[in-house]
């Protein structure tokens, strides 16, 4: 971002303030995107943003100003450091870090700009048509985007970092309409830094297509209480939801009762369970090298043999906790400070076979793939995109889409059971205080939970 | 990049036929507390241009936040258009705007202590009430002006301002989570405070005890609130005349058939005074006007931009909504429910067993599109006897939006505004599926 900001300017902004801690961000962000929506290209476009903030630390309280317009970058400064002296009344408290210079360059696989526009919209065109081919389907939704960011960091510590990355989004549907009922089969993928797997997607538009059609002939789930064999990808749904969010710092640090319940040491799951999260884990939609305020990326391990043993940190709630800092500070954009997020969250794998998980379910609900989810902290839900009846032992009838819910302190402790295999839903986009859609990653084996409250519809 | 005549000839030069330039220029300050206390003072500067092309019959896009970035904006714009959707749709020359007041200079000149105090005493007047209630607030002053330039001369612009203040209240007991919230929204320097405190603190008071349901079809109150949350989005969405257009909204081939309660009426209106959703024309320069969706439970109208009307053979409602990251989208207002005859209370009085519903979390998942409803109750309650008997956990409601207006036993006759952009009574549903542990 040499063409629109000076590195000695920027140090030279942030030098000299009154401020316990400032810092500065700037990026860039080029995207293509292009959408279907059935037989019609519905949109092509290029969207370039630029922009920058200053986030200013005085006594415990923060002034953050965002911008489009870069000029008079030290008015800006003056300006976070104003607000910041107006809220602050107390000690700043922001766990030490060593200060970092460094780059990160894009570690590319398969780089999408090096795509033609003509040739993806030609791949595309396949998928969307394939799709329409099936016998029953009558609409589609296709939405592709290939984002490529860059983003410059300087504090007044003397970090000044560079780092670039690509998402490669998409997400594809299909909609089968019959006598005045309507169903959608869909599914996301994402990748970083990796144009692949959107070369490879014929089979999974057909799937769709059949699945829709399928749909409009399955009865909804009976509601009620069930015994849940959940695939990775919604297991990974499941772990991001139910736990991950609580794990993150910000809804405890200032939270006496919040501390008492997430205190380390508790027991949250049987002895097999373990979930980790870590930016450091490499090629996940949630890695980086670095984290929005320039700490270098981590594993982190949260639940191990089913104790709470830690839990994701930015700089303030770490200094505030006593604990280490676990490089968990993310902002979607420019345009947002960075706050406690998760990055790839996963449940590591036991060593149970699919068959065996299933093999004493009487009556179950197997249910696989995502719709979304969200959580309260204490009750979650999360809906499949895809689910079966478990009869005898055995995959019986497709269902209609189903939701499930429940209490995540009653939830975890009857996981009962984990499969010896492992995926990774790349395909989510995490939201928290309007700042959505984060690329994360999530990922598990499959796993089995007792007595999950499963909702039609 | 705030002019777009140069934008606009540019595009011509390079080889558009038509062109059509999208700016905002906004600047925000949101204020924010953080269990109980003041946290952060924020400052927001955003401007951006987007770009629409009509080249050969196809249209191409870019948009931009870089200042400066003239060129390569209408490079990228055309580059895409080769392989853009074609066109239906020609861009509105000068027409009669609506009259619609969108801008307090009151907003503007807002210090920020005052905004301050406003946070600050929404969270000390629910802690009086319940002292161990941790709460966030947000307060937030905005002013912006969007302008939107085309080459068949169309050229329309107008400054609107907005203020807002938000509180939620968490209470834990235990492992037990309550959590509450309200807000007011307007574009004057003015909010009804007194009735978030009040809506707060009734939600506290209605959460003391916590009860159990059971699994049951059973009647269901939502209140303005609980429909927000719930029942609006995969309500609204069957009334896009892109879904109706390509088949995939349950309503087609429904325009002028009764197919809700003949008691129900629903408005998308752009045009009432200081309304956070109204704006004397839409992002594509269409004048605003009001839009019957249900008349007494007939489909009146869809709503359309212009290149979705174009593809449609109908006529744009003015309801193009955009941001920088996307061409137009359909998009509603403010909505407005008509009210009804009985009381929330009367509604409660009746209900030998059921529920009460003021959150539904997780409702947008799901078959929105066919008008499924369902999530876990986030905040509701009980109703056993006639009566309010305490705040239920571990539930989920579940329903057909289009179904359940059909089975309505009442619609309230208490409107209120949720969001700054719905306004509604509660609705009164003879019957939902309840699940419980």
């Amino acid at each position: 971002m040499g063409d629109t900001a000076d590195r000695s300017e920027i140090e030279a902004a942030i030098r000299g303030q009154r401020a316990d801690y400032l810092e500065v961000r700037l990026d860039e962000t080029a995207t293509n995107r292009i959408v279907y929506r059935g037989r019609e290209l519905e949109e092509i476009g290029r969207t370039r943003s630029f922009g920058g903030n200053v986030r200013a630390l005085l006594r415990g309280g923060w002034g953050f100003v965002s911008f489009n317009e870069p000029s008079e970058l030290r008015k800006r400064v003056e300006e976070a450091v104003e607000a910041a002296g107006h809220v602050g009344k107390e000690t700043s408290q922001f766990a030490e870090v060593a200060p970092v210079g460094d780059t990160v360059p894009l570690e590319l696989k398969n780089d999408p700009r090096t795509v033609p526009l003509a040739v993806k919209k030609k791949m595309l065109d396949r998928y969307n048509e394939t799709i329409l081919s099936v016998d029953g389907v009558t609409s589609t939704n296709i939405t592709y985007s290939d984002a490529h960011k860059r983003v410059l960091f300087a504090s007044s510590e003397g970090s000044y970092i560079e780092q670039e990355r690509i998402d490669v989004v998409s997400r594809l549907s299909a909609t089968a309409r019959k006598n005045g009922d309507m169903q959608q089969a869909s599914m996301s993928l994402g990748a970083l830094n990796d144009f692949s797997y959107v070369e490879t997607l014929g089979e999974t538009a057909r799937h769709l297509g059949e699945r829709a059609v399928e749909l409009l002939a399955a009865p909804y789930v009976e509601a009620g209480t069930y015994p849940v064999v959940l695939d990775p990808i919604l297991a990974g749904v499941f772990c991001h939801e139910a736990f991950g969010h609580l794990s993150e710092s910000d809804f405890v640090y200032e939270n006496e009762r919040m501390r008492e319940i997430m205190v380390l040491g508790r027991q949250f799951g049987q002895p097999h369970l373990n979930i980790v999260d870590g930016a450091a884990v490499p090629g996940l939609r949630g890695s980086f090298r670095y984290d929005d305020e320039g700490v270098p990326a981590q594993k982190t391990d949260l639940i191990r043999d089913g104790i709470l043993v830690g839990r994701l940190h930015s700089r303030e709630t770490a200094g505030k906790m006593g604990e280490r800092v676990t490089g968990n500070a993310r902002a979607l954009d420019y345009r947002f400070p960075p706050i406690v997020r998760m990055t790839n969250t996963y449940i590591e794998r036991g060593e149970m076979s699919f068959n065996d998980l299933i093999a004493d379910i009487d009556e179950g609900v197997y249910a696989r793939n995502w719709f979304g989810g969200t959580t309260s902290m204490e009750m979650f839900t999360f809906s499949a995109g895809e689910a079966y009846m478990i009869r005898n032992g055995k995959v019986a009838e497709l269902l209609r889409p189903v939701k499930l819910t429940g209490n995540l302190f009653t939830t975890l402790m009857n996981i009962d059971a984990l499969g010896n295999d492992m995926d990774f839903n790349q395909g989510g986009g995490c939201g928290k205080a309007g700042q959505m859609p984060l690329p994360v990653s999530n990922g598990s084996p499959h796993i089995r939970i007792r007595d999950v409250v499963v909702g039609e519809r | 990049m705030t002019d777009p005549e140069p934008i606009l000839h540019a595009a011509q030069r390079l080889g558009a036929q038509r062109a059509e330039a999208f700016i905002v220029q906004s600047e925000e300050t949101p204020v924010r507390f953080e269990a109980n206390r003041l946290k952060e003072i924020n400052a927001r500067q955003t401007s951006g241009v987007a770009l629409r092309v009509i080249v050969n019959g196809r249209i191409g896009f870019a948009s931009s936040t870089k200042p400066g970035d003239v060129s390569e904006l209408v490079e990228a714009a055309l580059e895409t258009a080769p392989f853009g959707p074609e066109a239906h749709l020609d861009f509105p020359r000068d027409g009669p705007a609506a009259d619609v007041d969108v801008y307090d200079p009151d907003v503007e000149v807002l210090p920020v202590d005052e905004m301050i105090e406003v946070g600050q005493s929404l969270i000390d007047a629910v802690r009086a009430v319940e002292p161990e209630l941790l709460c966030d607030a947000y307060v937030r002053r905005g002013d912006s002006t969007v302008t939107i330039a085309n080459t068949n001369g169309g050229m329309f612009t107008y400054r609107g301002t907005g203020y807002s203040a938000w509180l939620n209240g968490t209470l834990i007991r235990g492992t037990d989570m309550l959590f509450v919230g309200d807000g007011d929204a307007s574009c004057r320097a003015q909010l009804d405070l007194k009735a978030v405190e009040a809506s707060v603190v009734s939600q506290l008071e209605n959460s003391r005890r916590t009860t159990e349901a059971r699994t049951a079809e059973l009647p269901v109150v939502f209140t303005p609130l609980g429909i927000a949350s719930a029942l609006i989005g995969p309500l609204t969405i069957a009334f896009s005349g892109r879904m109706v257009h390509q088949g995939q909204s349950p309503l087609v081939g429904c325009l002028g058939k009764a197919m809700y309660d003949a008691r129900l009426s629903l408005w998308d209106d752009a045009t009432l005074p200081y309304r956070p959703g109204s704006r004397p024309f839409d992002d594509e320069g269409v004048g605003s006007r009001r839009n019957p969706l249900i008349e007494k439970g007939v489909v009146r109208s869809f709503l359309y931009d212009l290149q979705t009307a174009g593809l449609a053979k109908a006529e744009s409602t003015g309801s193009a909504e955009r941001s920088m990251a996307a061409q137009p989208s359909i998009s509603t207002t403010s909505l407005v429910i008509d009210e009804g005859e009985m009381s929330f209370k009367e509604m409660v009085g009746s209900v030998k067993e059921g529920l009460v519903v003021e959150e539904l979390m997780g409702a947008g998942q799901g078959n929105v599109m066919g008008g499924d409803f369902s999530g876990n109750v986030l905040l509701g309650y009980k109703i056993e006897g006639g009566e309010i008997t305490g705040r239920v956990k571990d539930t989920m409601v579940a329903g057909n939006v289009h179904e359940a207006l059909k089975r309505l036993v009442a619609i309230g006759s208490e409107s209120r505004w949720v969001g700054g952009s719905v306004r509604t009574p509660p609705l009164f549903f003879e019957s939902l599926t309840v699940s419980a542990k």
